[in-house]
């Protein structure tokens, strides 16, 4: 971890812009993208912002549609163009303004110092082409490694992702491979050029309950190994409970929450935190339903005036039909857009230990 | 390929491992089977209601009239076949004279060279000219247009009997006689069916030019079915096992027409779809066959047959063949965009997000 | 691998029987024969005629005959071409046919592709729009409207090229027939790559290439390229059969002595070993050729198994 830091502010003092990294390693400003479809504008990303620290994990929550996947996309500027459009808002990478860069500079980011791996392991890989060959590209490309060099550096890196037998399987073809065995696969290719970013999209999503908890005790360990920062991405607040220090919590395209993990489980000031937290299984509960948020995420070409979760939200009130709610501040380190985020936040602290 | 037992969400059709789009239908592959956008209409079924009705095919409808080259497709197929139809009679009443008419006089012969009126300039009289002996070319090929477009209706409709059929019935029996049909149509798939219809036409020639194009009929008719089966059986197989279908088998309603009622107008945006592709490939074999001599004969004429005899003299009147041909190609060109269109907009799975 | 080519091998044997038996029964059941309407025959010869041809046997010996010299692949002497055996002619016409029909797809398959994924690639584009509106041309004009206006133009108005015959190949007499020939499939391998790439081109392993930090262009031809034009080689089993339908009109177009032409005459003339024989051929070719493309399946996907 040290490493990396004293790394990227080595590099950060080259260009001169220590001062505005703050020492983070990645801070998003305001960020917008939005997709232009028959149906109007949609505002998959809608004003969002946040910052990582090197050596960070943070964790974006949210049900599918609230725009978390998009909002990493961006960040590597991987929205498809068109339809989509990244309409406004900074990121800022290691002093470097991502948005301005020109694509030729930010290809020499991807992969190299901001990599991602992807929910479905059974098609983020080329199905036509040998794993070998897929890693090989990465490691040729911006470590400019030899043929040879790049093939014991892929088998090395399959033996650190915990592939039994890398030296015989690197040639095979990702069918060969089981869903576990692939995304293994898709974080030692992620990881092959020590990235200071990564991010994981629902990494454990596709995969098997005994499977999810290895990939994710995986992407630890590396993470500690190589001081990495994660951004992982998920739906399941279960998932981030044990891996990040910061979860930011999105809907309808905007941050309706933001703390550090421990506040956030444990005070949460957000309905809408309130009705993900319910929803998480409780293994300790003896009986009765799992918790389900009535109704759907919002049609995000067509949004309400006022909150967007205020027809799902219990405790709407007139204003929130009407008005968008204030980003509050409740602590130094956590925020909650709502109309009652005070209330709320004082609600959890009463009615403790009562879910 | 034995391994392979993907198939084709919309059509049915087998997809060969990786393939992104259906062969035989053109839709894609990985996107979520069409059934959803049917499976919406399921309630009104079963409380009575007629599905043209549904919201399906009003937003069928307005996704085809925002599609401006569909709408251009569609007006010029009616308009070439609003002229095919009453033009002949229009232009017979208005000089007198059939598409077939041979001018005997000399006077009338004057307006040869084609293009031409007896002063040596263009005239209204004939505005696509004349032929050889003397024939207005406009008149015979809104005539053409008649026979062609009826020869493609007609064995599009005998296409649409046969592959119908035999597609509801494959995928309703499902099974064992499911799999012998359906391999049965894999291997008519490969074989270029248009050497049997040659070899068929040349040696049984019909004794009548009406027996002509009945054989025509049935000859295009039977060889343009595959696809149309293969739909057909998708979307039967997709929709017998929702609970319209169970519940009209559980009160008793016999197969037939189970199949008849109810699974096959559930399956009618593919069909229409199909039907209206298939149209301008059976216009173009037909006009295939004709320029080989195996189709229309005279007296009757049709694009096809009208493009052979231009063919013959091209060197010296190149109007006898460009003027059909290019007739018949706008119409395909038209047909081909309005199927297109038809299919964008029904085929739920193509609309792009 | 070797199991699956053999039971493939296996099946075209009834299927070549199906198809030249359907075409003997035709023959057998058209009234007349070759030498009806040609010349009135006197009773006398036309009786030896029978003998010699053995048309005075019950049915089932003859087809057994029939079967026994197909199984020889001897089919007999032409009745038109006197003195030539249907080999002898197939094996003139067959390299006419073959340079032909190969020149249009290679030039179909190089010029499809690259319009089509170039379409694909600036989706919703001018180039897009373009281009696929021209594919729509090329498979809405039928070739024999294109060829003679290819002819009009080409050489009888700017004298470039030969209007007709063949001149052997390669030479100036294969370019008109060739693109007649191909303009239609050009138009489909543009329509099928097009639509091919621009699905692979959002798939997630596109996705995954790109936040490699690969160039566009290394995308595009190390990543979506092969995924995205397996709808083009599932396309050339049934574009073979196309092929050969398309060669019989341009072979008439341009007077070129190829299988396509011989056919037709064979036909018209009822010149029944040589219909059989290029009938039988074309069925060897086509279903030879179907089993060539699904084998070279397993090398392009690997994900197929025998």
């Amino acid at each position: 971890m040290n490493r990396t830091v004293a790394l990227s502010y080595g590099r950060a003092s080259d260009t001169n812009e220590l001062m505005s990294t703050n020492g983070n390693l990645l801070t998003v400003k305001d960020l917008r993208t939005y997709f232009e479809t028959d149906d109007g504008t949609v505002k998959a990303v809608d004003g969002v912002s946040f910052e990582l620290k090197p050596g960070q994990t943070l964790g974006i929550v949210g049900e599918s549609g609230s725009g978390k996947s998009v909002a990493n996309l961006s960040l590597m500027r991987l929205i498809p163009e068109p339809p989509g459009k990244i309409v406004s808002g900074s990121i800022n990478f290691d002093g470097q303004e991502i948005l301005k860069l020109t694509p030729a500079a930010v290809r020499r980011l991807r992969g190299k110092r901001i990599a991602m791996i992807f929910q479905d392991p059974m098609t983020s890989l080329n199905p036509f082409m040998r794993v070998s060959k897929q890693m090989m590209e990465v490691t040729r490309l911006h470590l400019g490694h030899s043929r040879a060099q790049a093939r014991e550096h892929a088998i090395e890196m399959l033996e650190r992702v915990g592939i039994p037998d890398a030296r015989e399987r690197v040639d095979s073809y990702p069918h060969e491979f089981s869903g576990g065995m692939r995304q293994r696969v898709m974080i030692a290719m992620a990881l092959s050029c020590q990235p200071e970013l990564l991010i994981a999209d629902e990494p454990t999503t596709a995969l098997d309950v005994t499977i999810q908890a290895q990939i994710l005790e995986l992407i630890k360990t590396l993470k500690s190994e190589t001081g990495a920062s994660v951004i992982l991405i998920t739906h399941d607040l279960g998932v981030v409970a044990g891996m990040t220090d910061h979860i930011i919590v999105m809907y309808a395209g905007k941050v309706f929450e933001q703390a550090t993990t421990s506040e956030l489980f444990e005070r949460p000031g957000n309905p809408y935190t309130q009705g993900l937290l319910r929803s998480v299984p409780d293994p300790t509960a003896e009986q009765g339903m799992l918790y389900q948020i009535p109704g759907l995420p919002p049609d995000l070409a067509h949004l309400p005036a006022g909150c967007p979760f205020a027809p799902r939200c219990e405790r709407a009130q007139t204003i929130c039909r009407e008005q968008f709610p204030p980003f509050v501040q409740l602590t130094s380190d956590h925020h909650s857009l709502c109309h009652f985020a005070n209330e709320v936040y004082a609600d959890t602290r009463a009615g403790e230990g009562s879910n | 390929m034995e391994t392979q037992t993907l198939n084709c969400s919309n059509c049915g059709a087998p997809i060969r491992s990786g393939a992104a789009q259906c062969l035989n239908c053109e839709a894609s592959v990985i996107k979520a089977p069409a059934e959803a956008a049917v499976a919406g209409d399921t309630h009104e079924i079963v409380t009575g209601e007629i599905v043209a009705g549904s919201s399906l095919w009003r937003d069928a409808r307005r996704r085809l009239l925002k599609n401006k080259i569909a709408v251009f497709g569609m007006t010029v197929v009616i308009l070439m076949a609003l002229a095919s139809l009453i033009g002949p009679s229009i232009i017979q009443r208005a000089t007198g004279k059939s598409y077939d008419f041979i001018p005997r006089s000399s006077s009338e012969t004057k307006s040869f060279p084609p293009f031409r009126g007896p002063d040596g300039r263009f005239s209204w009289a004939h505005p696509m000219g004349t032929d050889v002996a003397g024939r207005d070319i406009l008149a015979r090929v809104l005539s053409g247009g008649q026979i062609s477009l009826m020869v493609a209706l007609i064995s599009t409709l005998v296409s649409l009997l046969i592959g119908v059929s035999y597609g509801a019935i494959a995928g309703y029996l499902g099974g064992s006689i499911d799999d012998v049909m359906m391999r049965i149509v894999d291997v008519l798939y490969s074989l270029p069916y248009v050497i049997i219809v040659i070899v068929l036409l040349a040696l049984l020639p019909a004794k009548t030019p009406t027996g002509q194009l009945i054989q025509l009929f049935v000859a295009l008719g039977a060889v343009s079915w595959l696809t149309m089966a293969r739909i057909v059986r998708g979307q039967v197989m997709s929709l017998k096992n929702q609970e319209f279908v169970l519940a009209a088998r559980a009160t008793g309603v016999p197969a037939h027409k189970i199949i008849f009622r109810h699974l096959v107008p559930n399956a009618l945006g593919p069909v229409i779809v199909y039907a209206t592709l298939t149209i301008p490939t059976v216009m173009l074999s037909e006009a295939f066959l004709s320029f080989l001599g195996l189709g229309v004969r005279p007296p009757r004429v049709s694009w096809g047959s009208l493009a052979a005899e231009g063919a013959q003299s091209l060197a010296v009147y190149p109007w006898l063949l460009i003027f059909p041909g290019l007739t018949m190609a706008l119409m395909l060109f038209s047909l081909n965009f309005l199927g297109d269109g038809l299919r964008d907009a029904l085929d739920p799975q193509m609309r792009r997000d | 691998m070797l199991r699956f080519i053999i039971r493939r091998v296996v099946i075209i044997i009834p299927m070549l029987l199906i198809i030249v038996t359907l075409t003997w029964g035709l023959i057998r059941l058209a009234p007349g024969n070759f030498y009806t309407g040609e010349r009135k025959l006197t009773p006398a010869i036309e009786q030896n005629l029978r003998e010699k041809y053995g048309l005075n046997k019950p049915w089932y010996v003859q087809y057994g005959r029939f079967l026994r010299n197909i199984a020889r692949f001897d089919f007999g002497t032409s009745l038109k071409y006197e003195g030539q055996s249907v080999n002898q002619i197939l094996w003139r016409a067959l390299p006419v046919s073959a340079a032909l029909g190969l020149t249009a797809y290679l030039l179909a398959l190089v010029v499809g592709i690259t319009i089509g994924t170039l379409a694909a690639l600036k989706q919703n584009s001018w180039i897009d729009y373009a281009t696929m509106s021209l594919a729509m041309l090329g498979i809405s004009i039928p070739n024999f409207v294109l060829g003679p206006l290819l002819v009009l133009v080409f050489a009888l108005t700017l004298f470039w090229l030969p209007p007709a015959l063949w001149n052997g190949f390669p030479s100036k007499s294969v370019i008109l027939p060739a693109l007649t020939l191909s303009a239609i499939y050009i138009a489909y391998i543009a329509r099928l790559t097009r639509s091919g790439m621009l699905e692979v081109m959002r798939s997630d392993y596109i996705r995954t290439a790109r936040a490699k930090g690969l160039s566009e262009r290394q995308v595009v031809f190390r990543h979506a390229l092969r995924g995205g034009l397996l709808p083009v080689i599932s396309f050339s089993g049934p574009a073979l059969a196309f092929l050969i339908t398309g060669t019989v009109v341009v072979e008439r177009v341009f007077s070129l002595p190829g299988l396509g032409n011989y056919f037709i005459n064979a036909c018209f003339n009822r010149d029944e070993p040589l219909i059989i024989g290029i009938v039988a051929f074309i069925a060897v070719a086509v279903l030879v050729f179907n089993l060539l493309v699904d084998i070279s399946y397993g090398f392009i996907d690997p994900r197929i198994r025998y």
